[in-house]
């Protein structure tokens, strides 16, 4: 089937955009399901998206048409209009485009779908990273098989029935822990995390930021 | 486990292919995307509609303007579910970074960026006001304008960006624009229009109903971009400093 | 005719520079790799007539999307394991 010369013209002249668009949305969903980073997998998903991207753009393409804006002949602002304008005391109305002048543009309306696409697309990989940091605060990696043990022995912890370390607040927790070892327990207390400390903590951090959250955890305690 | 997700994907692929085949040729006039009555009544009736060269700006403002202020809107909520996600939470860990930070911002470099980012600001406020003639809009100078913020950011420190545009500042503007948006929407549902039926604002403006939709464009697309600049210099100070807004990147 | 060219070359470019950003191990290599990316495909839109949407990835995805991708890279292990 494929040692057939036309169908290679078929795909690889006539049609290379799609097949390019499926080898890249190929690899982006590769990367999604095999690779083991998580920022890796991120990427991938961008290349996806790209793929959709470069298909919806590749669908609005014409042969031998321009970019869809006006040529100045067209426009109801353009140069031909102001003449016509100073001419006739009538301002000149625009006139709807005829069919064979359409084709001369390309089909705006891919691009539009496309061009709120990647906006949105920036900010969905933003919060998809910041979630990213948020498993790496709480887990410490951001690779997917460290993570998966590391979720299986909590799974383990919790239950054989010592799940009591997971969900008490932090002024509790950090009642127990001695000042001299702030800096290693982040690497005991890998499990113990997943507790909110609200927004008033967090209030409080931006404004007074070069200090120590200390404070809360003495009036609270 | 690899193996098997490769031969998963080629699968997809080969069917996709085999889907491709069937494809009208790439740039084809006549294929039912191209010759589609909606996107011809668009190309033929939008200079007339609204007097906007543009027809992307056009769609994106007017026509489509749902969509558009939706997507702002969900641009705002990104921006805000990654400071909520962030900010909270368990302790940070010590840093074992792989990076070293210079404290203090290098002198060419600080000056340089003092002298160029003037420009790219008003080139941003230009492809923002500019959109409706040329390739530009709210989301490119919207973008541009929150990249002149990061490159602040990037120079000197986070502090310094955030001593001109704080995160409170940051999510005012955000909300700020999508009211002006919503409000420019209920405004021509106000002279007795529908929702972002903007030819109805010609009532209280003196222009033509054409001429009203192109300049409420301009006033949704102002919406668009205070949105877009606030949430992208957002999105890099909550995520360069892991949320807490010191000694980033 | 040579629209076309230009159009295969940057078709080929762009497969070539995906799977580079997949397969290098560290982070912000990766990550500028992918800045690549996207101006390439930047650049092939603006190819196809798609103006407005080549604009709007030069903006976002050559320049915001790498620098936040970096940025979140500084705060995580710089290397990766694949």
């Amino acid at each position: 089937m494929f040692e057939d010369g036309s169908l290679f013209t078929h795909l690889l002249v006539d049609r290379l955009n799609y097949v390019i668009y499926v080898v890249l949305l190929m690899i982006g969903l590769w990367a999604m399901v095999a690779k083991n980073n998580l920022i890796k997998k991120l990427i991938g998903m961008s290349i996806f998206q790209t793929a959709i991207i470069l298909f919806y753009v590749s669908i609005g393409v014409k042969e031998g048409a321009t970019i869809p804006i006006y040529l100045s002949e067209h426009d109801p602002h353009g140069e031909s209009g102001e003449v016509n304008n100073a001419q006739s005391s009538q301002p000149e109305r625009p006139q709807v485009l005829e069919a064979s002048l359409v084709a001369g543009y390309n089909n705006p309306l891919p691009h539009v779908l496309m061009l709120t696409a990647i906006v949105v697309g920036v900010a969905t990989l933003g919060l998809a990273l910041s979630i990213c940091l948020r498993i790496y605060r709480a887990y410490g990696t951001v690779e997917e098989d460290e993570l998966l043990l590391k979720l299986e022995s909590e799974e383990l912890r919790s239950s054989s029935g010592s799940r009591t370390r997971r969900w008490r607040p932090r002024s509790k927790r950090k009642a127990k822990v001695p000042k001299s070892f702030e800096n290693t327990r982040s690497r005991k207390g890998d499990g113990d995390s997943l507790t909110s400390d609200g927004s008033q903590d967090a209030k409080a951090r931006s404004r007074r930021p070069s200090k120590p959250k200390k404070s809360k955890d003495g009036e609270a305690s | 486990m690899k193996r098997a997700s490769f031969i998963l994907v080629l699968f997809i692929g080969l069917l996709l292919i085999w889907a491709v085949k069937d494809f009208p040729e790439w740039g084809d006039p006549q294929s039912p995307a191209s010759s589609s009555p909606v996107s011809s009544h668009f190309i033929a009736k939008t200079g007339v509609d609204t007097e906007v060269p543009n027809m992307v700006t056009a769609v994106l403002a007017d026509y489509r303007g749902f969509d558009t202020m939706l997507e702002t809107v969900v641009v705002f909520i990104a921006g805000l579910a990654v400071l909520a996600i962030l900010l909270g939470g368990p302790k940070r860990r010590t840093r074992d970074r792989d990076f070293i930070v210079e404290f203090e911002p290098d002198l060419i470099v600080t000056n340089t960026v003092r002298l160029i980012v003037p420009v790219i600001q008003i080139f941003a406020l230009y492809v923002l006001a500019h959109g409706h003639v040329s390739p530009g809009g709210g989301f490119q100078g919207g973008v541009a304008m929150g990249a002149s913020f990061i490159l602040i950011a990037l120079s000197w420190d986070l502090k310094t960006a955030l001593s001109r545009f704080s995160i409170e500042r940051c999510f005012t503007v955000a909300g700020l624009g999508i009211l002006i948006y919503a409000g420019i929407g209920l405004a021509s549902m106000f002279f007795g229009g529908e929702f972002l039926d903007y030819a109805h604002l010609a009532k209280i403006l003196p222009i033509s109903p054409e001429m009203a939709r192109y300049h409420a464009m301009l006033g949704v697309e102002i919406g668009v971009g205070f949105t877009v600049t606030a949430i992208m210099f957002a999105l890099y100070a909550s995520l360069s400093t892991d949320g807490r807004m010191r000694d980033g990147l | 005719m040579g629209l076309e060219i230009f159009n295969t070359i940057i078709l080929s470019l762009l497969v070539v520079v995906a799977i580079v950003s997949l397969c290098v191990r560290d982070l912000v290599v990766s990550a500028v790799v992918f800045g690549i990316y996207s101006f390439l495909m930047c650049l092939l839109w603006a190819e196809m007539g798609a103006v407005d949407v080549a604009f709007t990835e030069a903006t976002v995805g050559a320049g915001v999307s790498t620098v936040v991708l970096i940025a979140t890279v500084f705060n995580l292990k710089r290397m990766g394991k694949d």
